[in-house]
């Protein structure tokens, strides 16, 4: 598809276009300045950033709680700005608050959910119970969600947002606090929604592992800026190759290992004691390089392979690492608090 | 269209319903203490009936009047906490997503007041009678005093609702409990407006309307069936709830910007 | 020297200073505290003696100088339990938020973080009276006391003040949440108002009269108000109490101290 054009804006679109989107607080700095990106139907995006970038208010934006201040975007097809209705229609949200009430269980939230949703009485019961089997928690539906552990929150949350199946659905930060085991749940969830059910994932995340794992594209967002978009690897790839650095057992063979690693690529930065290469053909040539060592009878004490991460490329992009950038944007995080409160 | 608007308002008043009676914390202090503050008001004052000039001999009968204000105060900070909790936990934002109205959200919400509003009434009444007070409107005046108490706590709840909405915080809605206080106590709370010795003291509590709500309860636990009087509380009641109603809708259009 | 010897320690007179310091910074400076604090005994005080002023009519009503200071005395007392109460509410919040526990990895003596707090709450007590008179004054309260009655007067809310500060601050360290604040208010407020309010004592009956005449309140209300008429009333039963009350809250309040430190 032509860059700058449309998706198909019929009703049947599940994409995600924004052009130029802004968003200004009263007496405060741009929160979002300028944002064009583009979702197709049944991708996972990923949205990165450090705290304070502009993710939440870009998805406020996209799910019409948040009027832009200029800039155009249309979620499935339909304009935030003027078919908001409709817009909501066809997504659900997860953000970054969980959004529940303590006093009431599991059923009651998905009770009052699906009702607001215009779903019929049967139609109600049957999909709450489809929808709180999937995310495990039939046996704690009739338990006040005051009860319930953040995992179970998030759990129901994401429950609640499918409620009346949406096209297109955003998740805030929808990991953020959880342990491991529920962190990986949920991502089996997200992934075999969009796999099976095809539906779009707009999701921002300020962990790494988290784009990488789940993001089928990833937008790195900084200052209100996307300073980086594409898939996980092309933008590794943009950084640079992956390295390999062997240190052999016999520091003798030190020359050795350089000259076999040499076969491979570029030589690389390494310690002392080792040797290191810039791999011509990526991460995939690590079994090769394994071979020839062993080939050679050279025996190696350690081997690492160092690929480059997201945060390169953020670093690369903007001269600060992801968690480095948590600190720098503290002040405009608090700015803009203070502008959205006065606003 | 008004089916959906009718199962709006029907699944929030429900739920709103479920809260109240989930937080014993926000029904218990509500009952016991507007009848502790009676207690000791009608002991600690029974000699301002050798007043001349005081009507009823009973200060109980006469400060029965106060409990329902004192219920319609709670409710203020009830319905306010609990949508403002709905604010900071961004359930009103998940409320916002779906095709909810405005107009359904706020009747929604009043349900819990109204609910709250009978419970008070009832308690109040009866263990106001069971203690010795007078309703000399007798059984009809029963039936009308609940009515009037939970029509001035559902329009007491619109104030509420108004606060949460305006401010977003739980804590600056419990900020107003001791502003509202003050206001109950700016009228003919304590003796009637004729008694009331100092001249300010007399203006402020001759143009609260409060006092003429006192004076509507009063009327039917005194004097007996005054219809004029009646239709004054009704009438400040059904105002109070309007301009509530105008500030909460205003509030929500701010608070709920969504396109 | 190591650097613990170098590191100087603060005694409890600078943990009182610093910790009084903060908090009534932040009165001063947060028009939600300062506001309320201000305003609240000045309703309560127009509302008793404004609208209950022809209580003073009430036959057997003889108080020398008026329902206007009959009423002075109690808004004196109650601005002085509350604003205890309301130090305890900032104690709670501040051991809910973290902070308090700042409070206690600085403090060499843990003792000067309550005796902060009650300095607070003091100064804070001293500036709603200040207003809380003048407005009396203006509205033609008249005072039958010497100046050494007056002192008597205030020294027994000073000691209301105290005693209410360490009864909340017990309570606040116990449960170190704001919800504790209920629990904290709601037993000032019955033992306030189960107290001869409206009327002296002589002028109740009942079960009012019986509780009354048992409650401590009763005999610290009766000594202030024979105070500014000028007739000193069961001071010797009223200053026993100033002082029996704070040692037995102080106790108190030492003892939530202690559950705060355990709690880490």
């Amino acid at each position: 598809m032509a860059a700058g054009s449309s998706v198909d804006g019929t009703a049947n679109s599940a994409g995600i276009e924004a052009v130029g989107l802004v968003r200004e607080f009263k007496k405060g700095p741009r929160a979002v300045d300028g944002i064009n990106l583009r979702v197709e139907p049944g991708e996972i995006y990923g949205f990165l950033g450090p705290n304070g970038a502009g993710k939440s208010t870009t998805v406020l934006m996209l799910t019409t709680l948040l009027p832009p201040t200029a800039g155009t975007a249309k979620v499935a097809g339909f304009d935030i700005v003027s078919e908001g209705p409709r817009v909501r229609s066809a997504i659900g949200a997860a953000l970054q608050e969980a959004a529940l009430d303590p006093l009431l269980t599991g059923n009651e939230h998905m009770r009052l959910q699906t009702a607001l949703h215009g779903l019929g009485k049967a139609e109600r019961e049957e999909r709450g119970r489809e929808l709180l089997a999937r995310v495990g928690l039939t046996k704690a539906a009739d338990r006040k969600v005051g009860g319930y552990s953040g995992g179970m929150k998030r759990r129901l949350d994401l429950a609640l947002a499918l409620a009346h199946q949406p096209r297109i659905l955003f998740l805030d930060e929808p990991t953020t606090g959880l342990d491991i085991q529920s962190r990986t749940a949920l991502w089996e969830e997200v992934a075999r929604l969009a796999r099976e059910d095809g539906v779009t994932v707009f999701l921002t995340t300020q962990y790494l592992e988290e784009a990488d794992a789940l993001a089928d594209r990833v937008g790195i967002i900084d200052h209100g800026h996307i300073v980086a978009e594409g898939t996980p690897t092309e933008l590794k790839a943009e950084i640079g190759r992956p390295t390999v650095e062997a240190v052999p057992c016999d520091p003798g063979e030190r020359e050795r290992t350089a000259g076999v690693l040499a076969r491979f690529g570029e030589p690389g930065d390494a310690g002392t004691k080792g040797a290191a290469v810039l791999l011509a053909g990526g991460g995939t040539e690590l079994a090769e390089v394994v071979r020839a060592l062993d080939a050679e009878g050279i025996a190696i004490e350690t081997l690492q392979l160092h690929a480059p991460s997201l945060d390169d490329v953020f670093l690369a992009k903007t001269g600060r690492s992801l968690e480095g950038a948590e600190e720098a944007t503290e002040e405009a995080d608090d700015a803009r608090a203070e502008a959205a409160e006065a606003a | 269209m008004n089916s959906a608007l009718t199962t709006q308002v029907g699944q929030l008043a429900r739920r709103s319903v479920i809260r109240t009676l989930r937080q014993p914390a926000q029904i218990v202090p509500s009952l016991i203490f507007p009848m502790f503050l009676l207690a000791v008001n009608s002991g600690g004052l029974k000699s301002v009936t050798n007043l001349p000039g005081f009507p009823p001999d009973s200060y109980l009968t006469f400060a029965l009047a106060i409990t329902f204000m004192q219920g319609a105060l709670f409710s203020v900070i009830n319905s306010g906490t609990d949508l403002a909790r709905d604010i900071e936990t961004g359930f009103l934002n998940r409320m916002a997503l779906t095709p909810l109205r405005g107009a359904a959200l706020l009747s929604g919400l009043l349900a819990g007041s109204l609910m709250l509003g009978l419970m008070q009434a009832l308690a109040y009444l009866i263990v106001g009678l069971a203690f010795g007070a007078e309703l000399t409107a007798g059984a009809g005046g029963f039936v009308v005093i609940i009515a009037l108490s939970v029509c001035v706590t559902v329009a007491f709840g619109t104030i509420g609702l108004f606060a949460a909405l305006r401010t977003g915080s739980g804590e600056a809605v419990q900020g107003l409990f001791p502003v509202f206080f003050v206001f109950l106590f700016l009228s003919s709370m304590a003796l009637p407006l004729n008694l009331i010795e100092t001249p300010w003291f007399h203006t402020v509590a001759s143009i609260n309307p409060v006092s003429y709500l006192l004076q509507a309860f009063r009327s039917l636990l005194i004097e007996g069936w005054e219809p004029g009087k009646i239709a004054l509380g009704f009438g400040i009641a059904a105002a109070l709830f309007a301009l509530g109603m105008l500030g909460a809708s205003s509030a929500l259009k701010t608070r709920l910007v969504r396109t | 020297m190591s650097p613990a010897d170098r590191h100087p320690t603060a005694g409890f007179r600078t943990v009182a200073r610093a910790v009084a310091w903060r908090s009534i910074h932040n009165f001063l400076n947060n028009k939600a505290l300062l506001i309320p604090a201000l305003i609240f005994p000045l309703f309560f005080f127009a509302s008793f003696a404004g609208g209950l002023s022809a209580v003073g009519n009430v036959p057997g009503f003889d108080f020398p100088s008026g329902y206007t200071a009959f009423q002075y005395c109690f808004v004196l007392l109650q601005s002085a339990a509350f604003g205890g109460v309301f130090t305890g509410f900032g104690i709670a919040r501040d051991f809910e938020t973290g902070f308090g526990r700042r409070y206690l990895l600085a403090a060499t003596d843990r003792r000067g973080i309550i005796a902060g707090y009650g300095l607070a709450a003091l100064a804070r007590a001293f500036v709603t009276w200040g207003v809380l008179t003048a407005v009396a004054l203006v509205a033609g309260m008249q005072i039958g006391g010497s100046g050494i009655d007056l002192v008597g007067m205030y020294t027994l809310a000073i000691l209301v003040n105290i005693t209410a500060t360490l009864w909340a601050s017990g309570v606040a360290l116990r449960i170190r949440s704001i919800q504790a604040g209920p629990l904290m208010q709601l037993p000032v407020f019955l033992i306030l108002f189960l107290a001869p309010v409206y009327v002296p004592l002589s002028l109740l009956s009942g079960w009012i009269h019986a509780v009354a005449s048992v409650n401590p309140v009763t005999a610290l209300l009766e000594a202030a108000r024979g105070f500014i008429s000028g007739d000193p009333t069961v001071i010797g039963l009223a200053f026993a109490l100033g002082i029996v009350l704070p040692i037995a809250f102080a106790i108190w309040s030492r003892g939530g101290l202690r559950r705060a430190e355990a709690a880490g």
